[in-house]
């Protein structure tokens, strides 16, 4: 039975499902899954059969946005108009009961094909050899926990979901708390913190290697800002980028750079949805201003730190782009988990032992989900 | 949340409601913070409008000691960029992957949000905290047993496979936002419009999606720049070829080929980030006031 906790509405005629027979309960079953086929397999199949044509046609890259664009948004939203329709033909005691399944059908089918169904295959994966032939037992995660690099990969990765969620949130809160206060031009000084959420990993590896260069002496001259920091300071210049371990923090700095503007946002949206009436009364009765940040502040958003911060160490965790395009990582010791798993699958040509790693990956998360699945909770019970 | 039962009489001499004291510490905090969140990006500006003897042989900042000084600036490396780089084809490839990934998405996440949100049936309480564990899945998990799948499919290397893996990857943030969001419109709205005869669809379609302008284009530009950012995902279903390569491809490969052509790679930086800072700036009113409503709501 769907005990439905929040937001219980009364719908006349729905929810008075009289107790089913065996054979229409299975017959029930059969549409809803159908209705929630049915849109992803006739949009996949007709796509796929519009661009087979256009590929075999040398048809131009615009023309294909288009068709993409028709297809996929007037396409799909027909097909879910359609599916509707469909059901309105159903017997009308089972029509409800089938018809949220057109609505939330194909988003599970997606789910499924997408992340459900890797995580079951990837696991399976990671018990196997280099090709995945055979059984190889645990010898992958063996290699996981004992593999010099790996190890090392391990240590980095940690550091980066420590450091980076660390700082992009608290500049973010105190950032975000600090503009709230501005008379003037608050829009402003968000956008241009912001802004880096724009560049692509790509693009800031460049950014960050105008700062970050480094030539020996006799090599032509230091164009990076560091290091033109450093010989206008008299000091000799630094390679940076193999300084072990520090150049893991100086790639976390990038990381910082690019995601603080989102926790700002969100964090400043939340900020701003505390009653003023609030703020008012504790500076009345004497609060100083960092009593009102510590103890009305804080305890308001706490349930959207948490959100930011969860997705903070996710990315964290998930990061390669930037060890990837900013120099040599398994030289330069900066290698981190998700880099190592890549590397194996698409490299080193070892499906066995990069599946292994993406488990790894995978159970480092489940605590932080189980954190956040519990504060969900905690949240609903207080709505 | 209990406020602090202090009744100290205000000491520092402030009248009581007095708020906006310190202005000048906070404003000059904020712009020391602005500054060195800008220092780079301006690095790669400045670069990318300098002739390549000049970018060798002295950093960017000495140009701006100069600003009107012509032998310092040029136009030159975005020519470069523009042509020799491909950068045309990437610029187009990057925009067919990038809007029906973020388009394609949101059409199915907005359905599920308001069968989560607005009707009933069993299970949908469990099934939405299923959608919210699987935002934790990292995406690399999901790239070999999908490429498999795509192989079969002979999906590898088209757009189409681009589209449905960004799909599937931004369904979960995607669902919960906007379940988030449409779960707290009033319930008022939704029951009269029921009392006079609408079904869920014309519900649906007439009153919620309207109303969720705000959280659609939030979730859009956030989508929009994932993908439009995105090296991972068209690395490894796109594959890496020249005809197929997005942008973020092409750099990378330009980072590889001229690894100390500066002029070029800032200019070619830039190109690249000229679209999704055209899109933030344009539509960051949406972006704000949508993200409010489906994080803080909780």
């Amino acid at each position: 039975v769907n005990a439905s906790t929040d937001e219980s509405k009364p719908e006349p005629g729905v929810l008075t499902e009289p107790p089913p027979s065996a054979g229409r309960a299975m017959w029930v079953f059969v549409l809803r899954l159908l209705s929630a086929l049915v849109i992803p397999l006739v949009a996949f199949v007709l796509m796929k059969a519009a661009f087979d044509y256009l590929r075999d046609e040398n048809a131009n890259r615009a023309l294909v946005v288009a068709v993409a664009i028709v297809l996929g948004t007037g396409g799909v939203f027909f097909l879910y108009w359609g599916m509707n329709r469909a059901v309105d033909f159903l017997p009308e005691r089972i029509r409800e009961s089938v018809r949220p399944y057109v609505f939330v059908g194909p988003c599970l089918v997606i789910l499924g094909v997408f992340l459900v169904y890797p995580v079951v295959n990837t696991i399976l994966i990671s018990f196997k050899d280099a090709h995945s032939q055979s059984f190889v037992g645990l010898d992958n995660y063996t290699f996981v926990f004992t593999d010099h690099t790996m190890l090392q990969s391990i240590r980095n990765t940690a550091g980066w979901i420590i450091v980076v969620p660390l700082f992009s949130v608290s500049i973010g809160l105190v950032y975000a708390t600090l503009v709230d206060r501005l008379r003037h031009g608050e829009a402003f000084a968000k956008s241009m913190i912001f802004l880096p959420m724009a560049i692509s990993f790509a693009g800031a590896s460049i950014t960050w290697r105008l700062i970050y260069s480094f030539r020996p002496a006799g090599f032509g001259s230091n164009i990076g800002l560091l290091n033109g920091i450093m010989l206008g300071l008299g000091q000799n210049p630094i390679a940076w980028m193999q300084q072990q371990p520090w150049n893991n923090l100086l790639l976390m700095v990038i990381m910082i750079w690019m995601q603080t503007g989102f926790a700002m946002v969100v964090l400043s949206a939340a900020i701003k949805s505390i009653p003023d009436e609030i703020i008012e009364a504790a500076r009345i009765d004497g609060a100083t201003e960092f009593q009102v940040f510590r103890r009305i502040i804080i305890p308001s958003i706490l349930p959207t730190v948490v959100v930011v911060t969860t997705y903070m160490v996710i990315n964290a965790l998930k990061v390669f782009d930037i060890v990837f395009v900013m120099g040599n990582a398994e030289a330069d010791g900066t290698v981190v988990i998700a880099e190592r798993m890549l590397d194996w699958f698409f490299i080193s040509a070892h499906d066995g032992r990069g599946a292994a790693i993406a488990v790894v990956l995978f159970v480092a998360i489940i605590p932080v989900m189980i954190w956040n699945v519990r504060q969900f909770r905690e949240q609903e019970r207080i709505r | 949340v209990s406020a602090p039962s202090v009744p100290a009489p205000a000491v520092d001499g402030r009248a009581p409601g007095e708020v906006r004291r310190g202005g000048w510490i906070i404003r000059i905090t904020v712009i020391v913070i602005v500054a060195l969140w800008l220092i780079p990006t301006i690095g790669v500006l400045v670069t990318s409008f300098r002739p390549e003897d000049l970018v060798v042989s002295s950093g960017w900042w000495t140009a701006l000691a100069h600003p009107f000084r012509a032998a310092e600036w040029t136009i030159e490396n975005y020519r470069t960029a523009l042509d020799a780089a491909g950068f045309g084809n990437a610029f187009m490839n990057s925009l067919a992957v990038a809007i029906p990934s973020t388009v394609i998405p949101i059409t199915i996440a907005a359905f599920a949000a308001y069968a989560f949100s607005w009707m009933e049936f069993r299970g949908r309480d469990v099934l939405f905290i299923v959608v919210v564990g699987l935002l934790v899945v990292p995406l690399q998990m999901a790239l070999i047993p999908i490429l498999r799948l795509y192989a079969g499919l002979d999906l590898n290397g088209t757009f189409l496979g681009v589209w449905l893996a960004h799909t599937g990857f931004g369904l979960p943030l995607a669902t919960y936002l906007l379940r988030n969001y449409i779960g707290s419109l009033p319930s008022s709205i939704i029951e009269s419009a029921k009392i006079d005869g609408a079904d869920h669809f014309t519900i649906f379609w007439r009153l919620v999606i309207p109303l969720s302008v705000p959280a659609l284009a939030a979730f859009a530009i956030f989508q929009f720049l994932w993908v439009w950012n995105d090296l991972l995902v068209a690395y490894v279903f796109l594959g890496g070829t020249r005809q197929n390569q997005v942008l973020t491809m092409a750099l990378r490969n330009l980072l590889g080929g001229r690894g100390e052509d500066w002029q070029v790679l800032t200019a070619a930086a830039f190109i690249s980030m000229a679209l999704p800072l055209a899109v933030f700036f344009s539509l960051q009113k949406y972006f704000v006031r949508g993200l409010t409503a489906g994080a803080v709501k909780g």
